[in-house]
Parts: C-alpha cells; sequence; structure tokens
C-alpha cells in the first residue's frame, strides 16, 4: 500500500502549486458569487451541502438523544416529531439529492468529457441560487416552528390536522426541485453536446453513465413533486383540492404522485454514488472496470425502473392486491441492475493491485452496506413481509444502510479521492483511513441494532417505545456518537490540508481519467487546449505508455 | 521550436478573432451551442409536460369518478371566450413563428413587428382569461373563496346555461363535487396563465433587445428558443381547451 502511494506522489521537492489555477484567477466574493465556472459553483454547493449537513445531522443527534431512554423526556412528543420532519427534510432534499451531483458532478462532468465548461454555465449558478433560497426558506421553516409532517407531507395530515408550516417547507421544497432540475438538465446536455473529440459514449467513465442516468430521473421526476406540492400548498390556503377526501378529493393520489417522483428521488441520491465507486475501485485495483458495458447500461436500467416501482411505499395504504402484486415484482427487479455493479465492481477486484487508500476503504465500506440495505429493500418489496415490517425501525435502518451507509460513504470517498485535484493539496492518509474505520464502525453500530429493533416491533416516529426495547436502542445512539466524530473529522483534517496538505501534483493516483491529465487545481479553462480522446476508459497501459514517453522526454532534456 | 510555438500562438488567436461575438467561450463552434441551448431547451419542456401530466392525471381520475359533476361543470364555462381565446393564442402561435422567420433573415422591422403583436395576443388572451375568471367569481364558482351549488341542484335558476343544456339537477353529494372540477379549472388555467404571463414578460424584454438589433445579426436561438416555449404553452391550451371546456358538449 504505501510503496503505491510513495510512488504515485511527485517528487515534494520539486512540485508546485501552479500559479494559475481556476481558484487564484480571481479574487474577491463577487468574483465567486457571480461566477460562472462549474469548478467555483461546485465549491459553493460543497459549502452549501455541509452546512444543512451538519444541521441534518445535529438533528439526527437529538432524535437519537431523544431515544436513548423510553420515556419521551428530553422533548415534548410533538416537538420530537418536527425534529425527525426536518431531519428528514434537510438530509432528502438539501443533502442527499444534490450532494454528489451537485458538488463533485458539477466538478467533474466537464472535465471528463474534456469541456471547457458545463453546457449552460449561468443556468447552473441559477441552481445555485434556488438551491440557497430554498435553503433560506426552510431555515425560516426551522424558526418559526418547524413542520410536523415527515418528509413525506402525507395528506390529509399535512392539508387539514396539522397547524404548522407546511406551506412554507413545501415551496422550500419545490424551490430546491427546480434547483435540481436545472443541474440534471446541464448534466444531459453537456454529455450528449460537450464531449471532446474521440469521446464516444463508451470511453465514457462510469461516473459519467450513473450521473447521466440520475439526471434524467431529476428532469423527468421532479416535475411531478413540483405540482404535487403546489397542490398541497393551494389545498391548505384555499381548503379545497384534490386530495381532499371532505370535497371527494383522494389522499391515495398524493401518494401516487408523491412517490413517482420520490421513489426515482432515491435513485438520484444514489447512482451518482455507483459513479464514485466505480471510479474508485477502478483506480486502487488498477484495472478497468469489469463488465464496463453491463456496469453502463444498468445505471441506465436502474432509471428506467425506477419509474414503475413507486406503489411499494403503498402496500399498506389500501391499494389493490394486483397492482401490489405487479408492483412487488418489479421492485426486485431493481435489484438486477444494482447486483450486476456489486458483482462487477467485486470482480474488478478480483486479481488486482489492489491498494487500501482512504477513498477505497469508504467504497469498500459501501459495497458491504449497500449490499446490506439492498437486500433488506427486496424483504420490504416482497408484500407479505412488508406488512409487518413496514412503518418499523427495519424500513428506518433499511433507508439509512443505502443513504448513509452507500450514499454517504459514496460521497466521503469522491470528496477525499478528488480532493487533490480540487485544491491541489493531499488529505493526510492515516488519520483519514482512521476517520473511514471509525465511519464503518460507527455506522454498524448505529443502524445494525435497528434492523432488530424494526423485527421485533418497535415502530418508527415516536419519541417514547416500551422500555424492553432500550438496550439496542444505547447502541444505537452510543454508535451515532462514534459516527458523529467520523464524520468531523474529515471536516477537520480537510480544512487543515487546505494550507498544510502536501502538494498533490497532477495525478497522485496514477488514474486515467480526463480530469486527472490536467493540472491540479485546474485552469479555468480546465485544459490548455482542448483533449483529444484516443483510448478506452480505464485503459492503464496507455497510461503506462504516457508516463514512459514523459521520462524519456525528461531524460532527453 | 519557440517559432513554431509563436506561429501556432497567432494561429490560435487569428481564430479567435474569427468567432462571432455571440458564441459563448465554452463552445467549440456556433454549431454545438445552437445544439446544446436547443437541447436544453427540448428538455426543459419534457420537464413542463410532466409538471402539468400530473395536473392531467389528476383530472383523469376525478372526472372518471364524477362524471355528472364535471360534465355540468363544464356546461358553465363560456365556450364563446373559450374559443376566441384558442383563436388568439394560434394567430399567436403564428406571429410568433414568423418572428422567427424575420430574425432569420435578418429583417429588424419585421422582427419588432411580429414579437409586438405576440405581446398583444398575449395580453389579449389573459385579458379574455380575466373576463372569465371574474364570470365565476360572480356566479359564485370560486371554490374555496365563493362557491354556491345553488347552480347544480337547481339547474332552472341559471337560466342561460339551462336554456342551452337542460340539465338535471344533481343529488347534493354529486352537487359538492362540483367544487373538484372547478378547482381543478383554476388550477390548471392558472398555471397556464402563470405561463402566460412569464412568456409575456420576456417579450418585453425581447423586443427591447431586438431593437438593439440583437438578433438580426445571425444570433437567433435565443428567438427560436422562445419560440419552442411559446408553441408549447399554445399546445398546453389547446388540451386544456379540449378538456374544460368541449368534452362535456355533444
Amino acid at each position: 500500500m504505501s510503496a503505491a502511494t510513495i510512488l504515485s506522489l511527485p517528487d515534494q521537492s520539486t512540485a508546485r502549486i501552479p500559479k494559475m489555477n481556476f481558484i487564484t484567477k480571481e479574487n474577491g466574493l463577487l468574483s465567486w458569487l457571480l461566477t460562472s465556472d462549474h469548478k467555483r459553483i461546485a465549491t459553493l454547493y460543497l459549502i452549501s451541502i455541509t452546512f444543512f449537513f451538519f444541521i441534518g445531522g445535529a438533528l439526527a443527534g437529538l432524535i437519537r438523544l431523544e431515544l436513548l431512554t423510553p420515556q419521551s423526556d428530553l422533548m415534548a412528543a410533538d416537538t420530537y416529531n418536527k425534529v425527525f420532519s426536518m431531519h428528514g427534510l434537510i438530509m432528502v432534499f438539501f443533502f442527499l439529492v444534490p450532494s454528489v451531483p451537485a458538488t463533485i458532478g458539477n466538478f467533474l462532468v466537464p472535465m471528463m468529457v474534456g469541456a471547457k465548461d458545463l453546457a449552460l454555465p449561468k443556468i447552473n449558478l441559477l441552481s445555485w441560487y434556488l438551491y440557497v433560497i430554498a435553503g433560506i426558506m426552510m431555515i425560516y421553516t426551522m424558526a418559526v416552528g418547524g413542520v410536523d409532517t415527515g418528509w413525506t407531507f402525507t395528506t390529509p395530515l399535512s392539508t387539514h390536522y396539522l397547524n404548522t408550516h407546511v406551506v412554507s417547507a413545501a415551496l422550500s421544497v419545490f424551490v430546491a426541485g427546480f434547483s435540481s432540475i436545472l443541474t440534471g438538465l446541464n448534466f444531459i446536455v453537456t454529455i450528449h453536446k460537450m464531449r471532446c473529440p474521440g469521446m464516444t459514449w463508451f470511453r465514457l467513465p462510469l461516473f459519467l453513465w450513473s450521473n447521466y442516468a440520475a439526471a434524467i430521473l431529476m428532469v423527468l421526476g421532479t416535475p411531478v413533486l413540483a405540482i404535487t406540492l403546489t397542490l398541497v400548498a393551494l389545498e391548505r390556503v384555499f381548503h379545497i383540492g384534490v386530495f381532499d377526501p371532505a370535497f371527494g378529493g383522494d389522499p391515495l393520489l398524493f401518494q401516487h404522485l408523491f412517490w413517482f417522483y420520490s421513489h426515482p428521488a432515491v435513485y438520484i441520491m444514489i447512482l451518482p454514488g455507483f459513479g464514485v465507486i466505480s471510479e474508485v475501485v477502478s483506480t486502487f485495483s488498477r484495472k478497468r472496470v469489469f463488465g464496463y458495458t453491463a456496469v453502463a447500461f444498468s445505471s441506465v436500467a436502474i432509471a428506467v425502473f425506477a419509474f414503475f416501482v413507486w406503489a411499494h411505499h403503498m402496500f399498506i395504504m389500501g391499494i389493490s392486491n394486483y397492482a401490489a402484486l405487479v408492483f412487488s415484482l418489479l421492485t426486485m427487479m431493481v435489484a438486477v441492475p444494482s447486483a450486476i455493479k456489486i458483482f462487477n465492481w467485486s470482480f474488478t477486484l478480483y486479481k488486482g493491485s489492489v491498494t487500501f487508500e482512504t477513498p477505497m476503504l469508504y467504497s469498500i465500506g459501501f459495497m458491504g452496506l449497500f449490499t446490506i440495505g439492498g437486500m433488506t429493500g427486496v424483504f420490504l418489496g416482497s408484500t407479505g413481509t412488508d406488512i409487518h415490517l413496514t412503518e418499523t425501525y427495519f424500513v428506518v435502518a433499511h433507508f439509512h444502510f443505502v443513504m448513509v451507509g452507500g450514499m454517504l460513504m459514496a460521497f466521503l470517498s469522491g470528496i477525499h479521492f478528488w480532493w487533490p485535484k480540487w485544491t491541489g493539496r493531499m488529505y493526510p492518509e492515516k488519520i483519514s483511513q482512521l476517520a473511514a474505520l471509525i465511519t464503518f464502525i460507527g455506522f454498524n453500530l448505529t443502524f445494525f441494532p435497528q434492523f432488530i429493533l424494526g423485527t421485533l416491533g418497535m415502530p418508527r416516529r415516536y419519541a417514547a417505545y416500551p422500555p424492553e426495547f432500550q438496550v439496542l436502542n444505547v447502541f444505537s445512539t452510543a454508535g451515532a456518537t462514534v459516527l458523529g466524530v467520523g464524520y468531523l473529522l474529515p471536516i477537520l483534517y480537510l480544512t487543515w490540508s487546505l494550507k498544510y496538505g502536501a502538494i498533490a501534483g497532477d495525478n497522485p493516483w496514477q488514474a486515467t481519467g480526463l480530469e486527472w491529465q490536467t493540472q491540479s487545481p485546474p485552469l479555468t479553462e480546465n485544459f490548455a487546449e482542448i483533449p483529444i480522446m484516443d483510448h478506452e476508459a480505464y485503459d492503464y497501459e496507455w497510461l503506462e505508455k504516457q508516463n514512459r514517453a514523459r521520462q524519456q522526454q525528461e531524460e532527453v532534456v | 521550436m519557440s517559432d513554431s510555438t509563436t506561429v501556432a500562438n497567432n494561429a490560435l488567436a487569428e481564430e479567435h478573432h474569427e468567432h462571432p461575438s455571440y458564441q459563448r467561450h465554452h463552445f467549440e463552434t456556433v454549431d454545438q451551442q445552437f445544439d446544446a441551448t436547443n437541447f436544453a431547451m427540448w428538455l426543459f419542456l419534457l420537464t413542463e409536460i410532466m409538471f402539468f401530466g400530473g395536473l392531467f392525471v389528476a383530472y383523469m381520475i376525478m372526472r372518471n369518478w364524477y362524471y355528472p359533476a364535471f360534465v355540468e361543470g363544464s356546461h358553465q364555462l363560456s365556450i364563446f371566450w373559450g374559443t376566441a381565446n384558442t383563436a388568439v393564442l394560434i394567430i399567436s402561435s403564428f406571429t410568433m413563428a414568423m418572428s422567427v422567420w424575420s430574425a432569420e433573415v435578418r429583417r429588424k422591422g419585421l422582427l419588432l413587428l411580429f414579437l409586438c403583436l405576440t405581446f398583444l395576443f398575449g395580453l389579449v388572451f389573459l385579458g379574455i382569461k380575466g373576463i372569465e375568471w371574474h364570470e365565476k367569481w360572480e356566479k359564485f364558482h370560486v371554490p374555496g373563496l365563493r362557491y354556491s351549488e345553488q347552480a347544480f341542484l337547481n339547474p332552472a335558476s341559471d337560466p342561460e346555461v339551462y336554456k342551452e343544456y337542460h340539465d338535471q339537477p344533481l343529488s347534493p353529494d354529486m352537487a359538492q363535487k362540483t367544487q373538484e372540477y372547478f378547482f381543478l379549472y383554476f388550477a390548471m388555467t392558472g398555471m397556464h396563465a402563470l405561463h402566460m404571463l412569464i412568456g409575456v414578460s420576456i417579450l418585453v424584454f425581447m423586443i427591447i433587445r431586438a431593437k438593439h438589433g440583437a438578433y438580426t445579426s445571425g444570433h437567433v436561438t435565443f428567438v427560436e428558443n422562445f419560440g419552442l416555449y411559446w408553441h408549447f404553452v399554445d399546445i398546453i391550451w389547446i388540451y386544456l381547451f379540449a378538456l374544460l371546456y368541449l368534452i362535456s358538449r355533444h
């Protein structure tokens, strides 16, 4: 492991951070706030989502503290309802959905296709401003008393029975949705129209395939959420609407419309994470991703299936048994492309020269945790077990395994992997490996007991629970503390590395992507001249040849 | 070595000069720029279809469930104003298409004329919509704010409509469901009118820019993409006209 690291790092005595790069090009706050450079917008996004992650994380901490004891003693039951609702809303719409696409994706998509910028740079900036406006509205919602519908805005609870700030929360999500639509639209156009010469579809890095699939979901799904939440807001204001049973409206219609977006949203959150894992696993195994085409198409397949499984959220809501049967079958079919990915990554490791730098540790963690999260999804997709397990902690554990164990691990993996490209400096390796380990242990300690709690019958969304569940809840809360340390560490040492990290050089990982063939941090235009793609993705032999040629040239000079 | 670099740099600089002023720096060619923005516009319209799609689904389900309420609710709409508005919009689509053509053949005067006409027809549409909504207000057909089921419990109390359709009285239960019809009517036409309002505002901006010759120098992307938007809003109206006004008149 250390041998590879030493080999790949450039000679520290000669390496310098290039004077001209996207960070140093212009100075001053305005040059950031009015920028159209995708790398600067990605940086703005990174700061904003980290901010919201810590708000959401603090709320999660409150939830776990309340559940330390069986009684509802830290806060009143309705405060608890608000806390978990705000936790869900902030984490889903302000962290998970924009996490990889708007930060790492924004930073990388143009570079990976060999372009100077996204196709619509101003729209990209607009998307960040929409995100900020939505964020301010959400913080306003929280400041004036919050909302307690859960992140799902379930009607008629949200429209008739609650007197909290549903309208401002719904409008905030509406605006955040448009920010995500614009990002998705930009990615699709960029990947279609901005590829450099020689960059065919099947030479695209898999990160782009999965972001493309996620972008399709953003573009097609989010508008449905927007109109649904508009109708909820109208119904609250005018006391009449299509979801209101008092006037012959149908609450189930809300469920259909809401989950038509919000199920694909799960894949909006996880697909870009898949992309990160493909890049990292290939780089640290020194091997082309096994079955490139299958992995690429599995992303597209997930995007297609994603639109036909939404009713599995509604098995206990009185939909017809036949519909439940069909949706159950379709749900299980999503497991196939997901499994293709997991198997192909495993095969990529096989006989590769695997090293365990931090991004790789996070990725391996991802593969294990996502597999558990995905498999328990199959349990919940079977109608019989779903009726017993839904609305229990089993569901909570399931989606936290996918979202936190999967997506957050992938996000951290990607941040560490591209940090040297982004900032020009390395993060400290030893402490970050420790942080990855702490995160993994903390995560399992937090969420694995919840599977057991769920099967024992502990319902979700209650501030109090029967005393016999306390032991496992104490484990879970203890785990959350460990997990908190695991998330705090990267913030500290990544900030530290901005100034004191070792100089990274252009290609510290000896990776093959186009983004590594330019300086770190990159120029505002990304490349000195538009690159020409003359090899397949993940072609390590090509890279070796390049390196040999460069060495020979240097010897001649 | 250094000579060839200089030559290459000069060539690059010259190439840079050849770019038209409207080409943004991150595109390689004008064609690529046009392709990309045009494609983006089509994708945006796709999101709009999904946006209105939610409303159409709600309409479909409610109409199936409360068929009589939807029929009699529909009878309350003014076919005259509806048809007039459809005609106005179709003509405005024509003038919009002519604007795109004028920009392509670089005739500034014509472009301004057709943009102003499109703008005017847009305003006329919104005006007529306002008249119709006002009528609904007068007749107590605004759910949530000012609603009465009188016209459906006792159709004869509304002689104008009764004369034409001879509607049967609805049961109190079904009469109440007419609120769903009018809620959808306001939600759908309101959302459409909002799109018209946005379109008309952008038209003002375009007329000002067209005056300065921004679109008659060969760069028609903006006019063309706005044209797509305008036609799209027009098509949505055609569906609304059929589903809300026409469908229950035999």
